[in-house]
């Protein structure tokens, strides 16, 4: 057993953290500010590869597997959950393109979006389809005439959605079929009748973008079906754990965060004549949330490991996501405690850090859900 | 053509700087890092390579925990990393460090187009020796404090800053040139750069690598070759706060000219 993270795993952890103290905390009031996506920080982080992690230099990704992405995406969070989310759900379709797409199709949409700033979606929930994933009303029809899918419906609550270059859509090809007759289907930003709707406002994550889509006969060539026709909510389903671990990876960020905060905040905050981390009942809160944080951490690393060595880890991604999610939310409420009016106040980042932990045990999978996969895969063992 | 980057590994003085009974630097006890300007050497050497395409060699002396600083440089982009290394180097001042860091860029060789950067100085001891006692060594002509580098053919254009201003020169490579921040902003590491910083050659020069190089005298090298001898390190104790004004002029001359009143300066 080896705890110890690789060179080159220590190496990408250095320059995660340098890019999140240099150019994404700085942003982070912006982005607070405008309730809107920053295009520059992506393409900065584009530039540096963070945008290609887990897709081959082939297609012009980065490389790494779930463990790097785990890094980077913790780090982020630490500074800025937005930027970390905003990445994390990104690579969910191009390592699910990588994974299920063909040759033609690896070549022709990964580099779009792994090296040149371009923005990738992931598009399954509906306003009727969200723990339910398989109640999907949006159609891909097959029309023979002209040999392409044409879309009908709308998505909601889409990461990125409105502004993707390259968009992984999930649409029922048979809708008799049910479950079999979903398909995922690569749909590009400008095609034809495919529109954004309501760029929605969120309680926390203010830089990552939440859209509508609207698909009003939208065609698209059926060589962008991904994977078989009716794999569709397979394909959901592999991706969706892959995610998960990313989700459990932005909770772990945002907890060290609020713990290193809390910890510098205790050292210099001063009241009855010493400062507050001579207080027991304090540095009581503190070591729970450093255990807890430390502890949700390893079960993150596990989960990607598995997926790394390619072994099950369906129910180990939803273990450390609904663990790390949590946690996430119990660790930014006591680190407000800790930090009193201040922490309450938004000059200080730990509300923010309150409001967008809160996300992490809902999106991906929502904690109830998670309960479902781990306990069924306990049971049908 | 390549570029010779020499590099240092250094405590980083930003945190708290512990010091040994002997006076020196206990650098076990404080968080390593590349010395800043050296970054700037490396970004320099880099930004040529970008331009055109010639072979960047970061070169370092110290301990095999210096492996990983190089590792990182070569994940900025450098190609090549060299560590020199021996019990026999430990201990060296400015004087043996720049005979042994002489004697390993001979061991690589040097051509006709080919350039060293060093960093100026080095935040640990601040002395800006080994760069120009590396040039003396080697016989090459060198321009320290460099703000601006351009290269063709076999010349380079240095712009020097100097305290009143900046001198030009132009100067006939092989040559030695020293760095400072105001050159550049060093790069990041890049996610593919880290993964290929591995499979990149990185060479150790050892004492019996080196020893057959009249440079490598026993004498001259390592601590008892230093002429330097440390009387004694400390952190000098921290001078007054610093008090920023704002507002125009007039209104900021007569708040100073209150304070300065009040503590019976003026």
């Amino acid at each position: 057993m080896d705890f110890a993270l690789t060179n080159e795993q220590e190496m990408l952890k250095k320059l995660a953290a340098q890019f999140a103290e240099n150019e994404l905390e700085p942003a982070t009031e912006e982005m607070e500010r405008n309730h809107a996506f920053n295009a520059g920080i992506f393409i900065k982080m584009a530039d540096l590869g963070f945008t290609g992690l887990g897709i081959s230099p082939e297609y012009g990704g980065s490389g790494g597997g779930d463990t790097e992405k785990v890094i980077v995406v913790a780090e982020f969070a630490k500074k800025c959950m937005s930027s970390a989310a905003t990445l994390s759900i990104h690579l969910v379709a191009p390592k699910t393109i990588s994974r299920f797409g063909t040759e033609a199709q690896k070549k022709n949409f990964l580099p779009k979006v792994t090296c040149k700033g371009g923005l990738a979606a992931f598009a399954l929930t509906e306003p009727g389809a969200g723990s339910d994933a398989a109640a999907v009303q949006t159609t891909a029809l097959y029309d023979e005439a002209t040999n392409e899918f044409v879309l009908n419906g709308t998505k909601c609550f889409i990461t990125g959605g409105a502004l993707a270059d390259v968009l992984v859509v999930f649409a029922m090809t048979k809708p008799e079929k049910g479950l079999k007759g979903m398909s995922a289907i690569i749909v590009e930003k400008g095609t034809p009748g495919f529109t954004s709707g309501k760029i929605e406002e969120k309680m926390g994550l203010a830089g990552s973008e939440t859209a509508e889509l609207i698909f009003e006969d939208c065609r698209v060539p059926a060589d962008n079906l991904l994977g078989r026709e009716g794999q569709g909510f397979k394909i959901a389903m592999v991706a969706l754990d892959s995610a998960r671990i990313g989700v459990g990876a932005q909770a772990v960020g945002i907890a060290e965060g609020a713990v290193d905060l809390s910890a510098k905040y205790m050292r210099e905050r001063v009241q009855f004549g010493k400062p507050i981390a001579s207080l027991q009942g304090l540095q009581w809160y503190l070591a729970e949330m450093a255990t807890k944080t430390e502890a949700a951490k390893w079960l993150v690393y596990y989960a990607a490991y598995l997926h790394d060595t390619d072994k099950p880890f369906s129910k180990e991604a939803a273990m450390c996501k609904l663990n790390a999610s949590e946690n996430a939310r119990f660790v930014t409420n006591l680190a407000i405690q800790i930090h009193g009016g201040y922490g309450y106040m938004k000059d200080y980042p730990l509300e923010r850090m309150y409001r967008d932990a809160k996300i992490t045990e809902i999106y991906e999978g929502t904690s109830e859900i998670h309960k479902v996969v781990i306990s069924r895969a306990i049971l049908n063992q | 053509m390549k570029i010779i980057v020499c590099v240092k590994q250094v405590p980083d003085t930003s945190g708290k700087v512990a010091v040994n009974v002997d006076g020196t630097l206990n650098r076990a006890s404080m968080q390593a890092i590349t010395n800043p300007d050296d970054m700037n050497a490396l970004e320099a050497a880099l930004q040529l390579k970008d331009k055109t395409g010639c072979q960047v060699i970061v070169v370092t002396m110290g301990p095999l925990a210096a492996t990983g600083m190089l590792r990182e440089l070569m994940a900025m982009g450098a190609d090549e990393g060299v560590l020199v290394s021996a019990r026999e180097f430990g201990g060296s001042d400015t004087y043996a460090t720049s005979q042994i860091l002489a004697a390993a860029i001979k061991h690589i060789g040097l051509e006709a187009e080919d350039l060293i950067f060093c960093g100026r100085q080095a935040i640990d001891g601040d002395t800006a020796q080994v760069g120009p006692q590396l040039a003396e060594k080697l016989n090459l002509p060198q321009v320290t404090y460099a703000a601006d580098i351009r290269k063709e053919g076999d010349c380079i254009t240095v712009k020097r800053m100097l305290e009143d201003g900046y001198m030009t020169i132009l100067m006939k490579t092989p040559c030695m040139v020293t760095c400072i921040k105001e050159l550049n902003k060093p790069r990041y590491m890049t996610v593919s750069g880290i993964l290929n910083a591995c499979s990149k050659p990185l060479t150790t020069l050892d004492y019996e690598a080196l020893k057959d190089d009249p440079l490598i005298d026993p004498a001259t090298i390592g601590l008892k070759g230093s002429p330097t001898n440390i009387f004694k390190s400390f952190t000098p104790p921290r001078k007054g706060g610093c008090i920023m004004m704002d507002g125009d002029a007039r209104t900021v001359c007569g708040e100073l000219a209150n304070m300065l009143t009040s503590k019976y300066i003026i």
